[in-house]
């Protein structure tokens, strides 16, 4: 069982998955963060590979993305950072990215070494279930990982069912058709939450785009088995001080504590 | 593998978009809707004949088509062949990129779309989207690289004359590639009243082949014409600039499966080709994706789209559209370059011996006829893309008193 089934098994509501970029604020602060993140309140870290066009991303992650780069962030310099990640981190791990820079290091080489250093599943929006069916899925559950679709308010039944059925660990439900870090009228949300919650889907649900404090993260809980934040959180890291104290203050008021 | 075309017809991608292996149409699900319905719209729509019947009519009326075939016979006679110029400078707006925005707009309304949206590096798709706009009455957002908002300040001024919202594309190299990132960006936050205009043969899916076939009056025109002109329909040589290869493609189409036809396809090579200040994709680049499409991307061994340079705004682009990719790879197409300095050279040349002053990007097309070893016999026709208005400012720190 993957480290993602075993957390849904033990915890089906108030599931919490933050967001952080690799190498940001600073290059070496990917494994503190992780740290961090665990120690906390998180269940879940979603590890962001920076990237010099992230279509589906906000201008928070757009701007911490170009910051983690020029740090010297590479997928290289990240597996070697997580390499001993497993010593602390027992929580899911899960790597967002795009495509592009994936191919230039191997597509399937990259999968083996995820693996390797722990990593649990992959989200990358870039890559659509067509090109997903056409060989790219296969390399993805050869090599054990989890892998995560996004799904819409616009998205058919149909094909949700479909990303669905291809999904394994969780679905990863945008909140709207929107790039993240964006405001959201909640009534609407509410709706489309409610319908695929009442689909019988055979994964837990997690909404993302729009989650940024206890209010909404609350607000969703309703309906949903939990919620990632990212760029709320990318926004608290960016005000500098230590990461420890202001990983502690931001998940506690997101959660309650 | 069943994605590729293996008909080993030019002109057409396989169902999912690939060109060879270059193409498809790798989007986040949260534009999947948008794609989708054009996907499985856009040939339906553009074969219906009332749509052909209204978009050529203001073609025809508005657009001032055909534009006409014209022989440059001082450039003939010193170059050592025959050479047309196809002045796609004198339609409308000035660049042959409104025979696109034509096409689109009448094909949102079709899709019962009310607003508008589209990236601009030079400035000319912004100016022929805001037009068509304006005629339509439809709402028009055009982004913008905050550097080419500068290098372009005309085209920003018609664009805002023409209704249209200019908004500044402030990440990364602040031009053409940023200002598609946030157009796309754009269109996933409202993509259901949205309809996006690409400008060039780039994008996911169907968009390098909508907008080559909207381009592809082009060379339907050019053969008929040198048909009337010659008798012969084909000529030896299509030389085209290049960025992300929309009048390159308008101009190769009808030519493209003719094997006789060489199809000349110019890069910017900026400083030069080796300089680090360059837009010289096919020499530069690997394979890779750039905005929803696979083709050849310049980046580094790390997969980060690197910021290109040319000194026209219109081929500072660090990809292109997936056909020039494969017509690249299959030798199809013959690729040069020509650098910054050869393109003002060519620029100034063509003005004084044809009287046509040439917009940057187009100038570059002009600066490989001497490489071409061209023979008496050779007939070539050039796409004269556009006119130099708008590249002003630039020339005239060139003028020599």
């Amino acid at each position: 069982m993957s480290r993602l089934e075993i957390l849904f098994q033990k915890q089906s509501k108030r599931v919490l998955n933050v967001y952080c970029t690799a190498g940001y604020p600073n290059l070496n602060s990917t494994l503190p963060i992780m740290e961090s993140l665990q120690s906390n309140g998180a269940n879940i870290i979603e590890l962001g590979m920076p990237y010099s066009d992230p279509l589906a991303d906000g201008e928070v992650i757009q701007s911490s993305s170009q910051m983690a780069l020029n740090n010297g962030m590479t997928i290289e310099v990240l597996f070697e950072q997580l390499s001993s990640m497993r010593n602390t981190i027992h929580l899911p791990v899960v790597l967002m990215g795009y495509m592009n820079p994936i191919l230039q290091y191997g597509f399937e080489a990259f999968c083996k070494k995820a693996k390797q250093v722990g990593i649990d599943g992959l989200i990358l929006p870039d890559l659509p279930l067509y090109e997903f069916e056409n060989g790219y899925g296969k390399i993805i559950s050869e090599n054990g990982l989890d892998f995560i679709f996004l799904v819409t308010p616009e998205t058919p039944e149909t094909r949700l069912r479909k990303l669905d059925s291809l999904s394994t660990g969780f679905l990863y439900a945008v909140s709207s058709s929107a790039t993240t870090g964006k405001d959201k009228d909640f009534s609407k949300v509410a709706q489309y939450l409610q319908r695929i919650t009442s689909m019988g889907l055979k994964n837990p649900i997690l909404v993302g785009f729009g989650i940024k404090d206890k209010e909404s993260f609350d607000a969703v809980n309703v309906y949903t088995n939990g919620a990632i934040i990212g760029s709320a959180y990318i926004s608290a890291l960016s005000k500098g001080g230590d990461i420890e104290q202001c990983t502690k203050q931001f998940l506690n008021e997101v959660l309650g504590n | 593998m069943s994605i590729f075309n293996t008909q080993n017809d030019y002109q057409t991608p396989s169902a999912e978009g690939y060109y060879g292996e270059f193409g498809g149409a790798f989007i986040p699900e949260m534009l999947y809707e948008n794609v989708a319905t054009l996907q499985s719209q856009y040939l339906k729509i553009m074969q219906d004949p009332s749509f052909k019947a209204e978009v050529d009519a203001l073609l025809k009326d508005y657009v001032g088509r055909p534009t006409p075939l014209f022989l440059a016979e001082r450039l003939s006679k010193e170059i050592g062949a025959t050479i047309y110029l196809k002045r796609e400078d004198l339609c409308h707006t000035g660049a042959h990129k409104i025979n696109n925005t034509i096409g689109q707009i009448i094909l949102a309304q079709r899709l019962g779309k009310t607003k508008i949206i589209a990236e601009t590096g030079a400035g000319q798709h912004g100016v022929a989207t805001a037009t068509v706009c304006a005629l339509k009455g439809m709402e028009c957002v055009v982004y913008m690289g905050e550097k080419d908002i500068e290098r372009q300040a005309p085209n920003v001024a018609r664009m805002k004359m023409l209704g249209a919202k200019v908004v500044p594309a402030k990440s990364g190299s602040k031009t053409l590639k940023d200002a598609t990132n946030e157009a796309i960006r754009a269109w996933i936050n409202e993509p259901n009243e949205t309809h996006y205009i690409i400008g060039s043969v780039v994008g996911p899916h169907p968009y390098p082949d909508m907008v080559a076939r909207f381009q592809s009056v082009i060379s339907e025109e050019i053969r008929t014409q040198l048909k009337q002109i010659t008798g012969n329909e084909l000529p030896t040589h299509v030389v085209a600039c290049v960025g992300g290869g929309s009048n390159a493609a308008g101009a190769f189409y009808h030519f493209l499966n003719e094997a006789s036809v060489a199809l000349i396809a110019v890069e910017a090579a900026g400083h030069g080709v080796n300089s680090g200040l360059s837009a010289a994709t096919t020499q530069l680049g690997t394979h890779g994706i750039l905005h929803g499409s696979k083709s050849i991307v310049m980046q580094t061994k790390d997969g980060q789209v690197v910021e290109p340079h040319s000194i026209s705004a219109g081929l500072d682009y660090p990809g292109i559209g997936p056909l020039h990719a494969y017509l690249y790879e299959s030798k199809r197409g013959t690729f040069l370059s020509a650098t910054d300095e050869e393109a003002l050279a060519s620029a100034f040349h063509i003005s004084e011996t044809e009287g046509i002053i040439p917009a940057l990007e187009t100038a570059h097309a002009f600066s490989v006829l001497p490489k071409l070893n061209l023979k008496p016999t050779d007939v070539v026709v050039i796409c004269l893309s556009g006119r130099g208005d708008k590249d002003l400012d630039t020339y005239m720190k060139y003028i020599k008193d």
